[in-house]
């Protein structure tokens, strides 16, 4: 049996009487993309937030290749968080820096590598997603879909193991959104990281993803392939795909 | 109802505390980070910059205007006992060892100290702390540690520019103005400054950085809990900040005067 690379056990989290994850279970393996889908203020985020840290669960555990995270040494830990990446909603780019910095910071902060190499690496990834030129722009004088790039460069430029994208396209018209999803569908097949995508697109995170997972009332209330989302019968699925409130 | 109160009356004690412990502890993660290579020397030099060179207009304007009242106000005192000849050590003393460093560090907490609040309150907030966190980066040791070391550079530098603009004010107003020599005015500032009153106010410019600084970032750093998100939040924090920063200078300053004298 394929032990996940990382497996939520009944995780329980609470914001003061708010419950927003109530027992929650899901895989995720080495190399696949996982779209994980739900309504707004379901607790994705915060789902995502678990797997890099930020947020800690109230009870139950995360596994990561089957052992426990709390368990797992401060060294471990801390090397297993530096094989992740974390794309946010709203980018989160630095404004006071430039955009070769705010793509360079966590190589120049954590890597050690020597200048020319951050600076060979930064320049390749502009390259990639077509932000060549722009990197003495700050990030307020580019427009939404820029800045969604520079975000995406920022979280692949490190060669992570897994990226978490927390809804990458929000905000992006179709076109741009249907290149995001092929950048990171590209990618993922170029550099075999994990993706975990939180996503409103839908039916096109459906060609995106290899699976999907639905989280509802603060626990996974479907999982499973695109076709097992074709042949379903669960209403809850159906009324969401359809735009419909239950 | 005696009860209610005492309780409610512990309760805000205890809240204090608490909120006094994390401003320590917040203190002490920033400096311990002063130690831990490699050294931010760019971005130290950045924020001395900021603190430092861009408050220079506003700490030679309000010392030039600091030094020229206390010219003026001296002159009339002093003149009533015959002793405007005095005026040079009045105003060089009363700079020197209390209005320089609190003026100043008044002056660059409503600059500088303000800044410092909004801009690490709108990085909280826009979850630019969250993904320092994410890269792995030390968001204390990336925002705080520079600006502290800047703070504690800037500072009594500043305060030595206030005091040497704020003595030259005197001299315009007590000597260009009300015609009291010249010469007498200089000789008596040089003859009544001691070293220990410049020492004195070069330790209270390093307390009040330190204090303001940790203070601003401080807010800035905790506003979602504190103040809340959003822009109200910012701007909450960011003048409980300023408030507090210039009470606990003022607080400090009796406490460090009460040790010098």
């Amino acid at each position: 049996m394929v032990v996940p690379f990382i497996q939520f056990v009944d995780v329980t989290k609470n914001f003061g009487t708010t419950h927003v994850l109530k027992g929650l279970n899901l895989s995720i393996f080495k190399g696949e993309i996982i779209a994980i889908i739900g309504k707004s203020g379901t607790g994705k985020s915060v789902l995502l937030k678990h797997i890099i840290g930020l947020v800690q669960q109230d009870s139950g555990q995360i596994l990561i290749n089957g052992e426990p995270l709390h368990q797992l040494s401060r060294k471990a830990r801390k090397s297993f968080q530096k094989q992740l990446s974390y794309m946010f909603q709203d980018n989160a780019l630095f404004d006071f820096m430039n955009i070769y910095d705010n793509i360079a910071l966590p190589l120049k902060e954590n890597s050690g590598f020597p200048k020319d190499q951050v600076k060979e690496k930064v320049f390749m990834r502009l390259q990639q997603l077509g932000l060549t030129g722009i990197q003495e722009k700050f990030p307020a004088q580019l427009s939404g879909g820029m800045r969604k790039r520079v975000a995406l460069a920022r979280a692949l430029v490190t060669d992570p193991k897994m990226v978490l994208f927390d809804e990458p396209t929000t905000g992006l018209d179709p076109i741009r959104k249907k290149i995001v999803h092929s950048m990171i569908q590209e990618y993922q097949e170029k550099f075999g990281f994990t993706a975990v995508i939180v996503s409103h697109d839908i039916p096109e995170i459906f060609n995106v993803a290899q699976r999907i997972a639905m989280l509802d009332d603060g626990i996974i209330k479907f999982e499973g392939t695109k076709k097992d989302i074709l042949d379903s019968h669960s209403k809850i699925l159906n009324a969401f795909i359809r735009g419909e409130n239950v | 109802m005696l009860i209610e109160s005492i309780e409610k009356f512990g309760a805000t004690i205890l809240k204090l505390l608490e909120s006094l412990g994390r401003v320590v502890l917040f203190f002490l993660r920033g400096v311990g980070n002063i130690f831990i290579p490699p050294f931010q020397f760019a971005k130290i030099i950045d924020h001395t910059w900021f603190i430092g060179t861009k408050s220079i207009f506003v700490i030679v304007l309000t010392g030039l205007f600091t030094g020229m009242v206390l010219g003026l106000q001296g002159y009339y005192s002093l003149i009533e006992f015959g002793s405007e000849a005095a005026l040079g050590s009045a105003v060089a003393l009363t700079l020197i060892r209390e209005l320089g460093p609190v003026f100043t560090a008044i002056m660059v907490t409503a600059r500088a100290g303000s800044a410092m609040a909004a801009e690490i309150g709108v990085m909280r907030i826009s979850e630019q702390i969250d993904a320092l966190k994410t890269m792995h980066i030390n968001p204390v040791r990336f925002l705080f540690t520079p600006r502290i070391i800047a703070a504690i550079i800037s500072f009594p530098l500043l305060t030595a520019l206030f005091n040497v603009v704020g003595i030259f004010g005197g001299f315009v107003s007590g000597s260009l103005m009300l015609g009291i020599n010249r010469h007498v005015y200089m000789d008596t500032v040089i003859r009544s400054i001691q070293m220990q009153d410049i020492t004195g106010g070069f330790y209270k410019a390093v307390a009040f950085a330190v204090i303001a600084t940790t203070i601003c970032c401080y807010r800035g750093y905790y506003t979602h809990l504190s103040s809340g998100f959003g822009a109200r939040g910012v701007s909450l924090s960011t003048t409980n900040a300023v408030v507090q920063s210039c009470i606990f200078v003022f607080v400090s300053d009796y406490i460090i005067t009460f040790f010098l004298v």
